[in-house]
């Protein structure tokens, strides 16, 4: 029992260190980065410590001394409690979502069965969409509570915005839940061992869909009609200074990890390499004796895992930089009219689909 | 260890139902009811049925209460009109009908479990999986569930020739 419960802790300090300690802080840099080099910019260059910028590494350093220094601001009029309240439960729910994803396989080490999720929910995936809509108060509440027009605008777009695309994406992995058969999340990723057997080969539209939808969910460009800086100000957070600025901050960069792997995990083949199973990846390093085998296996399963999820937060900075903003109309005709209908259709095909194959 | 964790979630529960009706201001209701229904959640974690609360978190807390803020913040609920206050003469009412309520419940449960106050029914097999709701949902209630979503249905094409009629 001490030893699945020291497992369980290692695996849940591995994820904090993952998620809040290495993906949030060096996003803020890749994203200055990438943009300046897609702008033909040299930019993030100016924080130095004896004259060394390490590429602008430093901002990070920089930014998180601001945040913890600068005045912590609550606007006149405004709900104290609320106002404080709102982003904790935009970021916890954030960093929640990664209790039920699973960043590796099942291994078996001197006597002991290691399985890389901190809990193998059987109904992992609707967890993982629970978490996500509760987050959303985090950001409604937080326009509610400023006492300031901008942030209520941003906050009521934010909420359409969210129920519109939850629809949708909810509808949108329906599909693959009928191919897997199954909820679970160590599931679906264990069956995807075979690379013609990866989600994306049996729901290419559900794919395009279930991305295009949470990148709206993350509210990021071309979707961020609800922080719109050239309408809104800053939209839901305009009032908010310091630390609980840099909770939203952090809170949408973990989500765009969370995007990443889930996308992984559903549509990529989660922690399995192409064309390499599992058995014989084990048995090239089997003159290790088992226990060293399934240990170094378990590490580039796990090394493959996150470089897939590294690809899919890239592929979103692309995105990010690349496309200009909806116009909120778009947005709901996109949300409503297009994928809405699609991902019902896409339900029906893969359903006939599968019945004919049987 | 069970009723460890059960009494301070009930008690959260009923806490945060309290604070519902008591709240000053309509957003500050709706946060308490988001809190209760994730409580409730809990409640549902324990009986072992995760799929169910899974189910209370995403269909209660998460789609239809983003609906009711969004309402609230539409029509700017501050919590000083006299729309919101709770009217008098209607006190004693509501408490009445909660209280004639309370005991419809405890009836019910009585007779379609057989639970005394000290003694909980007992949960059947998997109670509350994927599984079961989706098998009972699909055999035993079909036709309720089928009549359900033809009102929902007939409800949904109202509202939008309702809305219509006033745009055009």
């Amino acid at each position: 029992m001490w030893i699945d419960l020291a497992i369980t802790l290692v695996k849940i300090f591995f994820i904090l260190a993952v998620t809040v300690g290495f993906f949030a802080p060096i996003l803020t840099w890749v994203e200055r980065k990438q943009s300046a080099i897609m702008q033909d910019r040299i930019g993030a260059n100016r924080a130095d410590i004896m004259g060394f910028t390490a590429l602008g590494l430093f901002h990070i350093m920089a930014d998180g001394l601001k945040m913890f220094t600068k005045e912590d601001f609550i606007p006149q009029g405004a709900n104290r409690l609320l106002h404080t309240l709102s982003p904790i439960i935009a970021l916890i729910p954030a960093i929640l979502t990664f209790a039920v994803v699973p960043f590796g396989g099942k291994y078996t080490m001197w006597g002991q069965e290691v399985n890389l999720v901190i809990s193998d929910l059987d109904v992992g995936l609707l967890f993982v969409f629970a978490i996500a809509s509760i987050a959303t108060y985090g950001y409604v509440v937080a326009g509610w509570s400023s006492n300031n027009n901008w942030s209520l605008l941003g906050s009521m777009r934010t909420a359409s915005q969210m129920i519109s695309y939850e629809v949708a994406m909810g509808l949108t992995i329906v599909g693959v839940l009928m191919v897997y058969g199954s909820m679970q999340l160590t599931v679906i990723g264990a069956a995807q061992e075979d690379f013609w057997r990866w989600g994306f080969f049996m729901q290419p539209l559900g794919f395009l869909m279930f991305f295009a939808a949470s990148i709206a969910e993350n509210k990021r460009v071309p979707f961020d009609a609800p922080e719109a800086e050239s309408e809104l100000v800053a939209g839901y957070f305009t009032e908010y200074s310091g630390l609980k600025f840099g909770m939203f901050f952090m809170a949408e960069f973990i989500e765009m990890v969370t995007i990443g792997a889930i996308v992984t995990i559903l549509f990529f083949g989660a922690w399995h390499i192409p064309f390499l199973s599992t058995a014989t990846l084990i048995s090239m390093f089997d003159f290790l004796g088992d226990s060293f085998a399934n240990l170094i296996v378990m590490l580039i399963h796990v090394g493959v895992f996150f470089g897939k999820v590294t690809f899919f937060i890239f592929v979103q900075m692309i995105i990010r930089w690349t496309l200009p903003r909806f116009r909120y109309d778009q947005i709901m005709k996109l949300g409503w009219k297009i994928l809405l209908p699609l991902s019902l259709a896409n339900i029906v095909v893969t359903g006939i689909v599968i019945l004919a194959l049987n | 260890m069970e009723l460890l964790i059960f009494y301070p979630l009930a008690l959260i529960v009923v806490v945060l139902a309290f604070l519902v009706v008591f709240n000053k201001s309509p957003i500050g209701s709706a946060v308490s009811l988001i809190g209760m229904m994730l409580g409730l959640a809990g409640v549902f974690v324990l009986l072992q049925a995760h799929f169910l609360a899974i189910l209370q978190v995403i269909v209660y807390a998460g789609a239809i209460m983003v609906l009711f803020m969004f309402v609230i913040m539409l029509l700017n609920l501050k919590g000083d009109d006299k729309v919101w206050k709770v009217r008098e003469r209607n006190v004693w009412l509501s408490s009445f009908t909660g209280v004639l309520m309370l005991g419809v419940l405890y009836k019910f449960i009585d007779i379609t479990g057989g639970a005394e106050f000290n003694s909980p029914a007992s949960v059947p097999e998997n109670f509350g999986t994927a599984e079961r709701v989706g098998t009972s949902l699909f055999t035993d209630f079909v036709l309720p569930f089928e009549v359900a979503s033809i009102l929902l249905l007939a409800a949904m094409v109202g509202a939008v020739v309702l809305a219509k009629s006033k745009v055009d």
